[in-house]
């Protein structure tokens, strides 16, 4: 078994309204940064996972987002996957 | 002695409206509300479940994704896939969103701010088991308490609900009217309260057991709790009969 370190980021389905994202745009106009385009607001959630390969940590992650990190409705996911260094073999 | 009707009361850990809850139907004759944890497994033969309001698991992840998945939920999903009602009001209307009884989902309210007032509500179908006893149409002043009560679903179920009769409110002027300043959270329209396809799934933001006396300001959402009881009693036509 390995442990692998995932972060699964989850953000707002496009075209969604996000008022937080909006919220901080505004916030970041009156502190003066022009240029900013549309903000968007998520969440990172880090984990650690014990699986025996790469794939098979990746599709545990991918059932737990489906399952209860992210809502399908309102929200996509991304994972990211690194293993750790030195992992028992 | 009378044979009454039980409503099981979920308290998860957060819940605050649960006790309200109770003392709605504790003032209605012909029916024991009763509390239960939410680690418990059964419902035990119940004929209603309320999923209260509050804020479970102290709304981590999204409000009501955790508790949807407390040993309880099974079996109310159970009892509401065989047609047994359930009710639930505000972070219940969350809770039965995630666990996918009832379609969409409640987004951070557009103006970001926790909104804690009365609202009025539009009764747009009588036809439910949670509606008989009001009017078509009739305006109802009950509170609302939330942070994420934007309603938001595809448009493709929108129409859906729109076309099955499935709104059962939405917000609206103190005379009825329909307008985005009357819709305190930005919610798709105008929606306060969905049914799933079979009707005996109810999810509304709006508190109607907050207004159920006239010392709480409001008797507004009484009705509700009565409708569902003349539900039930026609259902189980031997609850409230006198039998020794």
């Amino acid at each position: 078994m390995s442990l692998f370190h995932a972060t699964v980021r989850v953000t707002p389905r496009p075209g969604l309204l996000d008022p937080e994202g909006k919220a901080i745009h505004h916030a970041l106009e009156s502190l003066g940064y022009d240029g900013v385009g549309e903000v968007r607001v998520g969440k990172a959630i880090t984990l650690e996972v014990e699986a025996a390969s790469r794939d098979e940590a990746l599709a545990r992650v991918d059932e737990m987002c489906r399952k209860l990190l992210a809502n399908p409705v309102t929200e996509d996911y991304r994972i990211e996957l690194s293993e750790e260094e030195g992992g028992t073999p | 002695m009378s044979v009454k009707l039980r409503v099981a009361v979920v308290t998860f850990p957060g819940s605050n409206c649960d006790h309200d809850c109770y003392r709605a139907f504790r003032l209605l004759d012909g029916v024991e509300p009763e509390f239960r944890w939410h680690r418990e497994a059964e419902l035990d033969g119940v004929d209603a479940v309320v999923l209260p309001g509050g804020f479970s698991y102290g709304d981590y992840l999204r409000a009501g994704s955790i508790a949807r998945f407390s040993p309880i939920m099974e079996s109310v999903v159970r009892f509401a896939r065989e047609g047994g009602p359930v009710l639930g009001i505000c972070n219940g209307f969350q809770i039965l969103c995630e666990a996918g009884l009832l379609p969409g989902a409640l987004l951070r309210n557009n103006g970001l701010r926790f909104r804690s007032h009365d609202v009025h509500i539009r009764v747009e179908n009588p036809g439910t088991p949670f509606t008989s006893r009001y009017e078509p149409h009739q305006v109802l002043r009950v509170p609302i308490a939330h942070g994420e009560g934007n309603y938001h679903a595809a448009p493709e179920v929108l129409a859906e609900l729109e076309g099955a009769g499935r709104i059962v409110f939405r917000y609206c002027t103190p005379d009825g009217t329909l307008s985005e300043a009357a819709n305190p959270n930005g919610s798709a329209h105008h929606i306060a309260g969905i049914v799933n396809e079979a009707g005996n799934v109810l999810g509304m933001m709006p508190h109607p057991e907050r207004a159920v006396e006239p010392v709480l300001g409001s008797s507004d959402g009484a009705p509700l709790f009565e409708s569902l009881l003349d539900h039930l009693a026609a259902a189980a036509p031997h609850a409230g009969e006198l039998t020794t």
